[in-house]
């Protein structure tokens, strides 16, 4: 797996790939995506860095424990239900505000937090998941 | 023509909920939401050990504020009930719950406070990184969760939560025996999650809807075959769960492998959910197959009733045969499941709420007894009596309240059960149930009279002192009797006064025969489909 190629190219597709899942994650309000699947290309684009430049190169560029990550996201997520406290509507309950930037208006939503959230502790378990089961492969 | 007729009068139930949430209303779900935040925000900082301990024990000791008043709330007001993200039951997962949803999950924050204090005494900084609050609090919320739901999926959701956090629980130590116990636990409960999850494939199938609220509306027009069929995978991942005869061996074989303070969280919480979500489900929500399915239980229920003693007869681990005393529960509360009148029901529900406490604590002591002799075998244990008096008495009441001997709490479920017995000539369960308490004390006293009478070594030298013997730290009474001293206190605080417990389960006994309350507080009204009828013409 380790060829030269692969170790030009990683960083590369590493970079498209969690941009990528940053776009996944917002258009997946109305349209496919959201925030699992954009958690998942984003952990998998940590894994692929893994199996190119080694897992405590990866820890390194991370700084964060990815366990860490996922616990704040399912924070973030908590939170996001909490909101709805002050709207006097029962938890979760989707909130949302809409303002203009320009000529464009942009929506956000409680709903938004949430799927950040999700995205968070996904990228969070799955990739602390990959860089355990590589680290393993590196020690044998 | 007929279609344009359709047009003009169809008019769509409504599909959200319009009046406003009052914060009151919070009470049904702020339980398991602190429990999941305070679990997150562990996870995020398990690097700093520091406060974690008293920030977890603060949001339980919380926890536990909130649903007392939201007990008191449901035992004067019915039900409660709160559908999420504004969305109408069955559209939105409701959380429903009623007095003894609201008791359950009382009892196991009660448990997972006294356990997290007991813990002080010997947790390793390794375990707090390791994430050991963390992991307690999300156990916490899955259990809470498990109660409190009015959503079988969301039920299904919570066991998972449950299996995650235990699974880290019970490997924590890392030790050779606790991977052994971590796999046949992890297997058999997998298995039972997954039998679970086809039979709420079934359930959608058939009745069109998850929420329980509507199943017990629709269930009462389903065939026949298809919900007893359904009642019967139900009572079989449930029973794995609950740890009933005859897939009862994965927690003998687990549970007392990891720390005794995890042991009595699993033994205080993870088998009572499987126990609970078997009386919601089969008397509750299909009472057509509960009755279907009524001989069986009631094998299962006599079965487990007696082998589960005679299996801690012949241990000579000590927490080996706590988890046999365990087992034998559960045959008590399938006993009021198989028996659903008033009295078997309230006497099941009692029974759950005295095991939560009575097995937790046994493991606490179970835990001081090894650490005090350093072995797990009873036979090495003898001459503990001398060495710490007040372990041998909190041993000997709750050997006694498992029994089910007064004055404890353990007596009053015990005689609901057996008055429920006689009241139906149901004479094989009230045999079963005489004989399981005496079985019972048989297993118990022989354990206590190794550990505590003997004055000192096994065998022939029962009168050489146990020099094996260390005594307890000053940090281990305070952190390790106290606590304990706790549960034990409230056990016989009940059995003393027991009329707000039996009180409290008439009422949760009439709401699980009768749901039209619980139903109501989800919004479904039982004829909804006429008043829509009216409304289209």
């Amino acid at each position: 797996m380790n060829t030269i190629i692969f170790r030009t190219i990683a960083p590369f597709l590493v970079a498209i790939m969690v941009v990528f899942s940053v776009f996944v994650l917002l258009r997946g309000h109305n349209e496919p995506g959201g925030g699992f699947i954009g958690g998942l290309i984003a952990a998998s684009a940590i894994a692929i860095y893994g199996i190119a430049a080694g897992v405590s190169e990866v820890r390194k560029a991370l700084k964060i424990d990815p366990l860490a990550i996922a616990g704040f996201g399912l924070f973030i997520a908590g939170l996001a239900g909490l909101l709805s406290l002050g709207a006097e509507a029962p938890f979760l309950t989707g909130l949302w505000t809409y303002f203009e930037i320009g000529n464009a208006k942009v929506a956000l939503s409680s709903v938004l937090i949430f799927d950040i959230g999700v995205y968070l502790v996904v990228l969070g378990t799955i990739s602390a998941i990959a860089l355990a089961l590589e680290e393993n492969e590196e020690g044998e | 023509m007929e279609t344009e007729i359709v047009k003009e009068t169809l008019v769509l139930p409504k599909a959200m909920i319009e009046v406003a949430t009052s914060a009151a209303d919070w009470l049904v779900i702020l339980p398991v939401v602190l429990a999941l935040l305070a679990s997150a925000l562990l996870l995020m900082l398990r690097s700093t050990t520091r406060g974690q301990a008293v920030f977890a024990i603060l949001v339980v000791m919380a926890i536990i504020v909130i649903e007392v008043q939201l007990l008191l709330k449901i035992l004067e007001l019915g039900p409660q009930s709160m559908t999420m993200g504004k969305w109408l039951p069955p559209f939105g997962i409701s959380f429903s719950v009623d007095v003894i949803g609201a008791s359950f999950a009382l009892a196991g924050a009660i448990v997972t406070l006294v356990v997290l204090l007991y813990v002080q005494a010997d947790i390793a900084k390794r375990e707090v990184k390791y994430g050991f609050y963390s992991l307690v609090l999300l156990m916490l919320a899955g259990v809470s969760g498990a109660f409190m739901t009015g959503d079988l999926f969301n039920l299904y959701v919570w066991f998972e939560v449950m299996l995650i956090s235990s699974f880290g629980l019970i490997i924590m130590g890392g030790r050779k025996l606790q991977l052994d116990g971590a796999i046949k636990y992890g297997f058999l409960n997998f298995l039972a999650t997954s039998f679970f999850l086809a039979a709420l494939g079934f359930i959608y199938g058939l009745m069109g809807t998850l929420n329980m609220a509507d199943i017990a509306i629709v269930a009462a027009d389903a065939p026949a075959g298809p919900l007893a069929a359904i009642g019967a995978l139900l009572l079989l991942a449930f029973g794995m769960k609950a740890a009933a005869f005859p897939v009862n061996a994965w927690l003998p074989a687990s549970y007392h492998t990891p720390h005794p303070a995890v042991s009595a969280l699993f033994g205080g919480l993870l088998t009572k959910v499987g126990v609970y979500a078997l009386l919601r489900t089969l008397v509750v929500l299909m009472p057509s197959a509960r009755e279907f399915l009524d001989p069986l239980i009631t094998i299962l229920a006599v079965a487990t009733l007696i082998l589960a003693p005679l299996g801690a007869l012949s241990q000579i681990n000590l927490r080996r045969a706590i988890g046999f005393f365990l087992i034998g529960g559960v045959g008590a509360v399938l006993a009021g499941l198989a028996m659903p009148s008033m009295r078997g029901l309230a006497g099941a529900s009692i029974y759950v709420f005295h095991s939560m406490l009575t097995i937790a604590a046994l493991y606490l002591v179970a835990g001081l007894i090894e650490r005090m002799s350093g072995t797990d075998d009873t036979r090495k244990m003898g001459g503990i009596y001398n060495a710490s008096s007040m372990m041998s008495i909190l041993f000997l009441v709750l050997i006694f309240a498992i029994a089910g001997l007064p004055p404890f709490l353990g007596f009053w479920p015990k005689l609901l059960l057996i008055e429920a017995g006689l009241g139906q000539a149901d004479s094989v369960l009230v045999v079963a149930l005489v004989l399981n308490s005496f079985l019972t004390v048989i297993a118990g006293t022989r354990l206590w009279s190794h550990i505590f009478w003997r004055n000192g070594r096994e065998g022939k030298n029962s009168e050489q002192l146990n020099d094996r013997l260390k005594p307890l730290s000053k940090k281990d009474k305070w952190f390790g009797i106290a606590p304990t001293s706790i549960l034990v206190v409230l056990i016989v605080w009940f059995g003393l006064f027991p009329n707000s417990v039996i009180d409290a389960s008439r009422t949760a006994a009439a709401d699980l025969l009768y749901p039209e309350r619980y139903i109501q507080s989800t919004g479904l009204a039982l004829d909804v489909e006429e008043d829509d009828l009216e409304v289209s013409q």
